[in-house]
C-alpha cells in the first residue's frame, strides 16, 4: 500500500512541526538532544501516522500495537509526536526535562501518556520489544511491536543477543528501525566504533532486513509495508539519515547530539524550519 | 543465664519440622512449585539460560512447551524480555544461576523490570558457597547485595524447601520484581509444611534471650546447630529466620535485640551489603545492640565440597556457636 497525496503531506508537515518542537522543546529544557530527533523525524512521523496503530482510543487496549524508542535519548521528537497523537497535552511540551514533568530525560513508562516502556540505557530496549513481541504472539493477538534503534547502540552487544533470539523465535510482529547517521557522542561513528553494514549484519541473524533513506518518506512507508508482510522473520529497517536534519547548522555535527541551542541559535533554527 | 518467653502475638512462630531430617535443595522446591503454578495459571510464562536442568525448570518445559522459552546464554537479554512479556501482562519467572542473573543481568534487572516495576520473578539458583566445586566463578556471594539496594524489587532468601515453595508461589500472587535466592546443595528440611510465609514477615524458629541468632537461606540449619551446641552449655539464643530481606521483619528484629541485648547473623554471601546489613540498619535507626556478622569477608571463595566450604569459612553451626558466645561477652 502506497501513500496518499494527502498522507504524504500530513507527514510532510508533522514531521516539520516535529522538528519545531524539538527546537522549542530542547530550547526551553536549556539541554537534551535534539540532533538525533530531528533526523528522525521523517521516518518517525511516516511510522506514527501511517503504521502504529496508537490512539487515544485504543490507549488501553491490550492487544493494541507498541513502540519502544530505543535509543531513549531522542525523545523530544517521540513525546512531540505523542503530542500530535493527542495523548500529550501539547503544554507539556515544553516541561520537558524539567523536575516533576511525566516528559523526563529519557522516557519513562507511562499507561496514560502511551509511552509505553523506560529507556535511555542503550542496548536494553530491543530484547524488551522481543518480549513484546512474544507476549503478543503467544497470545495470538495482531498486535505489532516497533522499536527503534541506532548505529551506535549497535554497539552495545546486547543488541546482538535480542537479534538472536528474536529470530529464533520467529518474531515476524517485530520491526526495528535503526536511526544509521555515522554520529555519536565521541565523534563520527565510522571511526569512533565502526558497526559496518547493519542490513548485512541483520540478515545474517536471520531478519528480513533493508537499506532506505530515512528521509524519503516513501521508501519508509514501503519498507514498513514489507515489514509487516513478513510471517516468520522479525524485520530491520536500517534508515540511513542525516543528524540535525533541517537546521542547516545542526546537519552532520556530533557538537548537536546533545547540546541545546541557546536563544539565537533556537530563533535560527525555527526560521528555517518555518 | 536464661532464656526469656516470647509473648507478643504479632510475631510468627514458626512450626518446626519434626521427625528425621529430610535433606532437599531449595531449587527442586523452586521446580515442583513452578510447575505447579504452570497448571493453575495461564499467565505464568517460565525463561531460562541453558540451564534449565540445573535451575529445575525444565519440568515446567515439559509440561507447558508453549510457555517456556529457553533464551540461550544471553542472561541481558533474557531480563529485557521478561520485562517485554511481563509489559504485556504476563507473570514471568527467569532464572539462571545467581551469579549470571543478578551479576551479569544487573543492569538490565534494573532499568527494564525495577524502573518500570514489573511482575518479573527472577528464581537464582546456585547462590553462595555451596555451588561447591564450581569455584569461586560461581560462587555468587555478592547478590543479595545487588538485589537488595533496587528500589521495587523484593528479595527473598528462603531456608529450606518448604520455605522455597511458599515462597514461590507468593512471588506469583505478588505484583512486581521479586529475587528469589535459591541453592543447589541439599540442604535440611527445617520448617513443618504447614508453615506460610508472609511477605515482610520473619519467623521465630526457637525460642531464647540470651543471644539471637538470625540466618537466611542455608544458614538457617547454621543457626539451628550452633543453638543446640550453646544450648548444651546453657546458653538459649533465640533463632530467627529471615527469608524476607527486603522488605525485612523491623519488628522481629527490635524485640530480639531489646529482649536478648546481642544478635548475629549469619549468611552464605559477603558481609558488606547482606543480610547483617539489612539486620544493622533497622537496629542504628532504633536502638542499636552489640552485633556480630558471619559471612564472607572481602574475599571470593575456592572448589570444594559445600560442607567442607561452609567450615573452611567458619558458617557451620560450631563456628556460629563461637562467635556468639564472643558476641554475648560483648553485651552491655
Amino acid at each position: 500500500m502506497t501513500l496518499t497525496d494527502e498522507q504524504r503531506t500530513e507527514i510532510r508537515e508533522t514531521a516539520n512541526e516535529v522538528r519545531r518542537d524539538v527546537i522549542r522543546m530542547v530550547h526551553a529544557a536549556g539541554c537534551g538532544h535534539p540532533g538525533g530527533p530531528l533526523g528522525m523525524a521523517d521516518f518517525m512521523s511516516t511510522l506514527f501516522l501511517a503504521h502504529l496503530k496508537l490512539t487515544r482510543s485504543n490507549l488501553h487496549a491490550a492487544d493494541r500495537d507498541r513502540f519502544i524508542l530505543g535509543n531513549g535519548h531522542t525523545c523530544a521528537g517521540y513525546y512531540a509526536l505523542l503530542a500530535q497523537k493527542g495523548l500529550i497535552p501539547r503544554d507539556e511540551l515544553l516541561r520537558f526535562r524539567k523536575l516533576g514533568s511525566p516528559l523526563q530525560g529519557h522516557p519513562h513508562r507511562n499507561a496514560e501518556l502511551g509511552i509505553d516502556f523506560s529507556t535511555g540505557s542503550l542496548g536494553n530496549s530491543l530484547s524488551v520489544a522481543s518480549g513484546m513481541a512474544l507476549a503478543a504472539k503467544l497470545n495470538g493477538w495482531s498486535t505489532r511491536v516497533y522499536s527503534t534503534s541506532s548505529d551506535g547502540e549497535s554497539q552495545e552487544g546486547q543488541i546482538w543477543e535480542a537479534a538472536t533470539s528474536a529470530a529464533h523465535y520467529g518474531l515476524a510482529n517485530l520491526t526495528v528501525i535503526v536511526d544509521f547517521n555515522n554520529i555519536q557522542i565521541d565523534g563520527v561513528m565510522r571511526e569512533v566504533m565502526n558497526v559496518r553494514d547493519l542490513r548485512e549484519k541483520y540478515a545474517a541473524f536471520g531478519w528480513h532486513a533493508v537499506d532506505v533513506d530515512g528521509h524519503d518518506i516513501d521508501a519508509v512507508d514501503a519498507a514498513l509495508c514489507a515489514a509487516a508482510a513478513e510471517t516468520e522473520r522479525p524485520s530491520a529497517i536500517i534508515a540511513e539519515t542525516v543528524i540535525g536534519k533541517g537546521v542547516s547548522f545542526m546537519e552532520n555535527q556530533s557538537g548537536w547530539h546533545g547540546v541545546a541551542p541557546n536563544d539565537e541559535q533556537a530563533e535560527l533554527a525555527l526560521a528555517e524550519l518555518a | 543465664m536464661s532464656g526469656t518467653s516470647v509473648s507478643s502475638p504479632s510475631i510468627n512462630i514458626a512450626p518446626r519440622a519434626t521427625g528425621d531430617v529430610r535433606r532437599v535443595a531449595t531449587r527442586e522446591a523452586y521446580g515442583e512449585a513452578l510447575l505447579q503454578l504452570g497448571d493453575e495459571r495461564e499467565d505464568i510464562v517460565v525463561l531460562d539460560a541453558d540451564l534449565s536442568g540445573s535451575t529445575k525448570t525444565r519440568a515446567f518445559g515439559a509440561k507447558h512447551p508453549e510457555r517456556f522459552f529457553n533464551m540461550g546464554v544471553a542472561e541481558a537479554n533474557m531480563m529485557g524480555t521478561a520485562a517485554g512479556l511481563a509489559a504485556m501482562g504476563k507473570t514471568v519467572f527467569a532464572s539462571s544461576f545467581a551469579m549470571f542473573a543478578a551479576g551479569k543481568a544487573w543492569e538490565q534487572l534494573r532499568q527494564s523490570v525495577c524502573v518500570p516495576n514489573l511482575s518479573v520473578k527472577i528464581c537464582a539458583t546456585h547462590a553462595g558457597l555451596t555451588v561447591g566445586e564450581d569455584g569461586k566463578s560461581h560462587q555468587m556471594l555478592e547478590d543479595i547485595a545487588l538485589m537488595r539496594v533496587l528500589p521495587n524489587m523484593k528479595v527473598f532468601v528462603p531456608a529450606d524447601a518448604v520455605e522455597a515453595r511458599q515462597v514461590i508461589r507468593v512471588a506469583a500472587e505478588t505484583p512486581g520484581p521479586v529475587y528469589v535466592r535459591l541453592s543447589r546443595a541439599a540442604t535440611p528440611v527445617v520448617l513443618a509444611d504447614e508453615y506460610q510465609f508472609e511477605i515482610g514477615r520473619g519467623t521465630l524458629l526457637r525460642d531464647g534471650g540470651d543471644v539471637a541468632l538470625a540466618a537466611c537461606g542455608v544458614e538457617v540449619a547454621e543457626v539451628l546447630e550452633a543453638a543446640e551446641i550453646l544450648a548444651r552449655e546453657g546458653i538459649e539464643a533465640r533463632v530467627l529466620g529471615l527469608a524476607s530481606i527486603d522488605p525485612i521483619d523491623g519488628e522481629l528484629i527490635r524485640q530480639a535485640a531489646e529482649e536478648c541485648g546481642a544478635i548475629l547473623t549469619a549468611e552464605e554471601h559477603q558481609v558488606n551489603g547482606g543480610l547483617g546489613e539489612a539486620v544493622a540498619h533497622v537496629l542504628v535507626e532504633s536502638r542499636p545492640v552489640p552485633m556480630h556478622m558471619v559471612g564472607m569477608r572481602g574475599e571470593f571463595g575456592q572448589s570444594g565440597k559445600a560442607g567442607e566450604l561452609i567450615a573452611h569459612y567458619g558458617l557451620d553451626g560450631a563456628s556460629i556457636a563461637a562467635a556468639a558466645k564472643d558476641l554475648i561477652a560483648r553485651k552491655g
